[in-house]
């Protein structure tokens, strides 16, 4: 995100799009135009999370001021806030800023707010997508049977893990870990972060500590960090199985008692071939939907794991700094979600031609 | 040293030391114990510097454990167990001696010949001089804090020369040199300072932001926001004893939950600042501090704009019907001290004191039906979502109130607009507020929370006399003879018109598992530096 700014991304956009119109990369050009529809979205982002935070009722000045603060102290502290200017001033100065891939700086935590995300959105992204990862590898096997035989064990099985899962909130699943694994038994490292304080963080490239420490060969941290990385990530991964089995379950029946499966399994196709060449790709497309869906709200529900496990994301990061209206702070989360989720709708999109070559991009 | 340390830098810092601790990989559990601490501390440092706009409290610190001021505060014994800062006794830090001149305006310092900052060069007056004109000029809290010691611009401090520093007080006041003991006016190298300043940043706010630059008994060797802070021993400290510790690793740990099972595991040494809830169930397991905030009281507020608290009985029936026992139990667990049930005589000048008052619902019916407003009224009663202790005590002063016929209903205030809508806006007719002083005189208590206009005294209080009496003794010697009547007479007026209702004295809970030396501070921050393994 650091060096990411708004105005490189659109000047290296819009060329593109308009000299790739040849015939020949239709994908590519697809894309570019995607991400050329998606200006306007992070424009109307960048508008609404200034104003909306500034209609927060809160006074940042009067915040920040400090414990013992008088009028012409907090006065100061607005002047050097440029809280004193008139609003379009103030947008016209964020925008500027903007434009130069300035991001502001974050009054709650004292850094520039690029340097706050480059550090804090790959550990929430680490810990997601471990716990997608888990999650799926669980809840995908456990839907595909539950579909196969309905009614049997491992429907049931299904049923309660996935009403478990999604009726135990994120904090209360990870207390309890914490109590009994970490506690009572032991096992489980001290719920410190992302790494225990005897080791250093890995030398930052992704901001990923596996992938760094794995690019560094340091294999102690590496299994330091990973070990960390266990009970998050259990704790959110029991959060999203629900939708990810339910979805599993649902679109494997609809794919099994269609037309095309009969045909197939009368023209005497093996059963794995039947169950995961055919019915399985075709029920992908909405679980694939729904893994989008489940990894957006997974990454807001992230806050209450942040906050249990001292995990330094940013969902903890923005909620702290939207109770203390620290402006700069809220709008660069706004805006690197909006950029994140504009990337992740064009990765899904291009799944679905991988799985499904009847969706034509270009269509689109 | 912030998060932008590599970890080849950061190797060759720790291979710049005497004694390297390995810090990577080799430092197994049972190691831990001798040479390095670790606390856990739900708040996040957010700045290296304390003068900075929008230092958090937290960060507070820093500027105790890596900086020095001139001088400190003594230590003595808490009677419930512990030590705690004494403001009684003023202490040499950076300073060898200090004489004050017969008229009270100048205090002379002579700082100690072998003090040195650590990049191993000589602390000057000078250097002093550059670090109270920074703390009086940026703006701001420290600036604010400099002025309740009498302390306001630059040509106030002087460099006699290289050991020699004078201050020239406008006039003499008892708040100047215990003013110079708080966090703020902490001394800074100037050189280093100087050399990273700019024209736009004459005060070098953003070096000294991410690399402090000071003499402290501690240096700043990691600090990542957000996740931790890491602090290794000056072996050359000048300003007391050598800590025994050689490094404490500070962590943010924001949940209470998590908190708890690192301390009863062992895991950490010390949780700082830990719930009223937890501090009463570990009691038994560990060792836990619970000392009484000094100064500092958790009282209902009471606002005059609000008709009916014009009325005086209206008042005293408040105070009469506030559930003392219940809510000392249920928001503080009994942590702290009682603030109610005393007598109504004035003996002596102790702050904060027992009032007069305790839960009595006949006597506030009786006050209720003398007052203009006997068939009782509605009122919203304001509390911060931020502070834990006041949801509880809200419901019980809601139950309780609706028995004298006053109605309230309970208006959460999130964080930022807390501060804004109580204390500078001052609009909220019935609210709770948890004010205290740094410094422990009740008329610098006063002066915050009683004389009108100041941020604390969120009730619009304005009483004359004791206006009067607030600007006549805040500087005043506590051993001048008028002193003790004038002050017992500012509790009389309190107590009888009531703007503040006191509850309960809160106290600051630190849990301790390994570790023993901890001290309490006024500023409500871990002083590392008498901590050792125990």
């Amino acid at each position: 995100m650091s060096s990411g700014s708004i105005a490189s991304l659109m000047f290296a956009l819009w060329p593109r799009a308009k000299t790739l119109s040849s015939p020949a990369y239709p994908r590519l050009r697809a894309i570019a135009l995607r991400v050329a529809q998606s200006i306007p979205v992070v424009i109307g982002v960048v508008l609404i999370s200034f104003l909306l935070t500034r209609a927060l009722p809160g006074d940042p000045a009067a915040y920040f001021a400090g414990a013992a603060a008088d009028e012409a102290s907090i006065a100061e502290v607005r002047t050097a806030l440029g809280l004193d200017k008139p609003l379009i001033q103030q947008f016209f100065i964020y925008v500027g800023d903007l434009l130069e891939g300035d991001l502001g700086r974050s009054l709650s935590s004292g850094q520039a707010v690029a340097q706050d995300l480059a550090k804090r959105l790959p550990a929430s992204l680490e810990l997601t997508l471990t716990a997608l990862i888990l999650s799926c590898a669980i809840a995908i096997p456990l839907g595909i049977l539950a579909a196969t035989r309905p009614g049997s064990w491992v429907d049931h099985l299904c049923r309660v893990v996935v009403t478990a899962g999604v009726s135990l909130p994120t904090f209360f699943t990870g207390i309890v870990l914490i109590y009994v694994f970490y506690y009572l038994l032991g096992i489980a490292p001290a719920p410190l972060g992302r790494l225990d304080f005897i080791y250093l963080d890995p030398d930052h490239v992704t901001g990923f500590y596996l992938i760094d420490a794995a690019l560094m060969g340091d294999w102690e941290t590496w299994s330091g960090a990973a070990k960390q990385l266990v009970m998050p990530a259990i704790t959110l991964a029991l959060f999203t199985l629900a939708p990810i089995a339910r979805m599993t379950r649902a679109s494997m029946l609809t794919a099994l008692s269609s037309d095309f499966i009969r045909t197939a399994r009368a023209a005497g196709l093996s059963n794995g071939k039947v169950l995961y060449g055919y019915a399985f790709r075709n029920a992908l497309l909405p679980v694939v939907t729904t893994l989008g869906m489940v990894f957006s709200f997974a990454l807001g529900a992230n806050v209450l794991v942040e906050k249990v496990f001292a995990w330094p994301g940013i969902g903890s990061y923005a909620v702290e700094a939207l109770v203390v209206s620290d402006y700069a702070a809220v709008q660069g989360f706004v805006l690197a979600m909006a950029l994140l989720f504009v990337v992740l709708n064009l990765v899904i999109d291009l799944l679905y031609t991988a799985i499904d070559p009847r969706i034509g991009f270009s269509s689109k | 040293m912030t998060d932008h340390t590599t970890r080849r830098n950061f190797l060759k810092m720790g291979a710049a030391g005497a004694s390297v601790l390995p810090f990577l990989r080799a430092m197994p559990a049972a190691a831990q114990g001798a040479d390095t601490l670790v606390v856990v501390n739900g708040q996040t440092v957010n700045s290296l510097d304390l003068h900075r706009t929008g230092t958090n409290r937290a960060s507070y610190q820093v500027s105790v454990n890596c900086y020095d001021r001139l001088v400190s505060f003594g230590t003595k014994d808490v009677p419930s167990g512990g030590l705690s800062y004494d403001y009684e006794t003023i202490v040499p830090e950076l300073a060898e001696s200090w004489s004050t001149s017969d008229d009270g305006l100048t205090i002379t310092f002579k700082i100690k010949p072998n003090a040195t900052f650590w990049d191993g060069s000589k602390v000057t007056a000078e250097d002093v001089k550059w670090s109270f004109d920074r703390a009086v000029s940026v703006g701001g809290f420290p600036t604010v804090q400099m002025k309740a010691g009498g302390l306001e611009r630059p040509d106030q401090f002087a460099a006699l020369d290289a050991e020699t520093f004078t201050v020239i007080l406008d006039r003499p006041s008892k708040l100047a040199l215990p003013d110079l003991a708080v966090p703020v006016p902490f001394i800074i190298n100037s050189a280093v300072a100087k050399a990273n300043a700019t024209t736009d940043d004459p005060w070098a706010m953003e070096y000294l932001h991410t690399t402090p630059a000071g003499s402290g008994a501690y240096k700043v060797l990691r600090w990542t926001p957000g996740e931790q802070l890491v602090y290794e021993r000056n072996d050359d400290w000048a300003g007391g004893p050598t800590p025994a510790i050689k490094r404490v690793v500070v962590r943010e740990v924001p949940s209470p939950a998590t908190r708890r099972a690192l301390i009863e595991r062992g895991d950490v040494q010390v949780s700082f600042d830990i719930p009223d809830k937890d501090a009463a169930e570990l009691a038994d397991k560990l060792t836990v501090y619970s000392t009484p905030v000094e100064n500092c009281i958790n009282c209902v507020c009471l606002n005059t704009n609000f008709e009916p608290f014009q009325d005086a009985n209206v008042r005293k029936a408040l105070a009469y019907a506030m559930p003392y026992e219940a809510i000392f139990e249920a928001s503080a667990y009994k942590r702290g001290a009682p603030l109610w049930g005393g007598d109504a005589e004035i003996t002596d000048t102790a702050w904060p004191r027992k009032t007069q008052y305790s839960t009595d619902l006949d006597m506030a019916r009786e006050h209720m039906a003398k007052s203009g407003f006997p068939d009782g009224f509605d009122v919203p009663l304001s509390i911060s979502t931020d502070l834990a202790w006041m949801e509880p005590a809200a419901l019980l002063i809601q139950e309780s109130l609706a028995k004298i016929g006053v109605k309230t209903q309970i208006d959460k205030i999130p964080g930022a607009n807390w501060r804004t809508a109580a204390l500078v806006e001052k609009r909220l007719d019935l609210h709770l507020d948890n004010f205290g002083g740094w410094l422990n005189t009740p008329d610098y208590y006063f002066f915050w929370a009683y004389q009108h206009g100041h941020l604390f005294n969120s009730s619009n209080y304005l009483n004359p006399e004791v206006e009067e009496l607030v600007n006549a003794t805040l500087h005043m010697p506590m051993d001048d003879p008028e002193y003790a009547p004038k002050i017992k007479r500012m509790f009389e007026i309190v107590l009888e018109d009531l703007p503040r209702i006191p509850l309960y004295q809160p106290a600051l809970n630190v849990a301790v598992n390994g570790a023993e030396g901890y001290e309490f501070w006024f500023h409500r921050q871990l002083d590392v530096r008498p901590l050792a393994a125990g």
